[in-house]
């Protein structure tokens, strides 16, 4: 694998990760909104 | 892919920048079809919109609701790129698409799109109830193993059965706020499973040639454009007074049955244009397929205008 090659594999983990922390952070927030409304609603 | 073959120090490199490049995150979004699912998130929240009890729903359950029905839409996307990447690298319209280019890993796609599937149904039985996350379920079902497995390859009339897949997501939005599924949801079920079918052959009249290329059998393609003209305006005729039928029934009001009779009106002159378009001895437009083009842009329209009017005079005039 050349420099560039690597350059660009770890760019794109980078991404892949932030990408993926962001849809947990999402879904724990959306799942906890959901417990607070049918709560709420109960 | 394993992260553990490249580890830092091996092969000499010395470090580089830490940056990202988000277009493989693109490539993953692509799978999903955004165009499509606009109009699956449309009618799915016209579908909560006019349910009964639609305004006391809270907000949350409501954007989670309607984030299900997206992603599923995407995840069923995402299966029918996986089942169909050898007939989308020869089509010229999908040749691009992340699994044909390589830029994305067949089996990866599939476990995203069944991940997805999975995730977006258990979100919904969580956030509404089980006949909505049901009625989803179903809705993926049909759509991959009813239309991409079974009918797509097989028979021209593909996407007149087919078509019922993008047809439930009303139904899905109005059980998602009754629980149940009534004459209006299926009222709306039938608008879209009739309105599919001219949409889509007004699309292959001019696309033909992909489509055979391919070897999918569609109609232009089996059994020529002419022929093809006719099924569009006997299916424009059929959907134009479906149109009508939340007034018939007294869900809407008249106002309603003025914009849906306009649209339907509309709808059956471009469906006209079509049959009339200046054509050769086999049926091949001589105009480059404008008024078919023109059909299908309209098609469009004609379903977010008479959903938006029927949302509309629910909520002005409802009760």
């Amino acid at each position: 694998m050349t420099p560039e090659e690597r350059a660009l594999f770890e760019k794109r983990r980078r991404a892949r990760n932030i990408a993926i922390l962001l849809v947990l952070v999402a879904l724990s927030v959306l799942f906890y909104f959901i417990g607070m409304a049918r709560l709420l609603r109960a | 892919m394993s992260d553990t073959a490249m580890e830092p120090g091996q092969g000499g490199a010395a470090p580089l920048p830490a940056s990202y490049d988000m277009s493989e995150v693109g490539d993953w979004i692509a799978l999903l079809k955004p165009r499509v699912m606009t109009l699956v998130v449309f009618s799915g929240l016209v579908g909560m919109l006019v349910a009964p009890g639609a305004l006391a729903m809270h907000p949350v359950l409501a954007g989670t609701a309607i984030l299900c029905i997206a992603v599923a839409a995407g995840a069923a996307g995402a299966i029918n790129m996986w089942y169909d990447r050898d007939i989308d690298a020869v089509m010229r319209r999908t040749a691009r698409r992340p699994i044909p280019d390589g830029r994305i890993q067949p089996n990866a796609a599939l476990a995203f799109g069944v991940m997805l599937s999975v995730a977006s149904v258990t979100l919904m039985w969580l956030a509404t109830n089980l006949v909505a996350a049901g009625v989803l379920a179903l809705s993926i079902a049909f759509y991959v193993f009813v239309y991409t497995m079974w009918l797509k390859r097989r028979t021209p009339q593909n996407i007149v059965i087919g078509g019922a897949a993008g047809a439930f997501p009303p139904v899905i939005g109005w059980a998602a706020v009754t629980g149940d599924v009534t004459l209006v949801p299926v009222l709306l079920f039938a608008i879209i499973f009739a309105w599919t079918p001219p949409h889509f052959w007004a699309l292959s009249l001019w696309a033909h040639d992909d489509y055979a290329r391919a070897g999918v059998p569609m109609l232009p393609v089996t059994d020529g454009a002419r022929r093809t003209r006719r099924h569009i305006l006997a299916y424009t005729v059929l959907l134009a007074p479906l149109g009508l039928a939340p007034w018939a029934v007294g869900f809407a009001s008249g106002a309603y049955a003025v914009v849906a009779a306009a649209l339907g009106a509309l709808f059956l002159r471009h469906a006209l244009a079509v049959l009339r378009d200046a054509q050769d001895a086999e049926g091949r437009s001589l105009t480059r397929d404008a008024p078919a083009k023109a059909c299908f842009r309209f098609s469009l329209t004609y379903l977010f205008v008479l959903f938006a009017a029927l949302a509309a005079d629910r909520l002005v005039f409802g009760p």
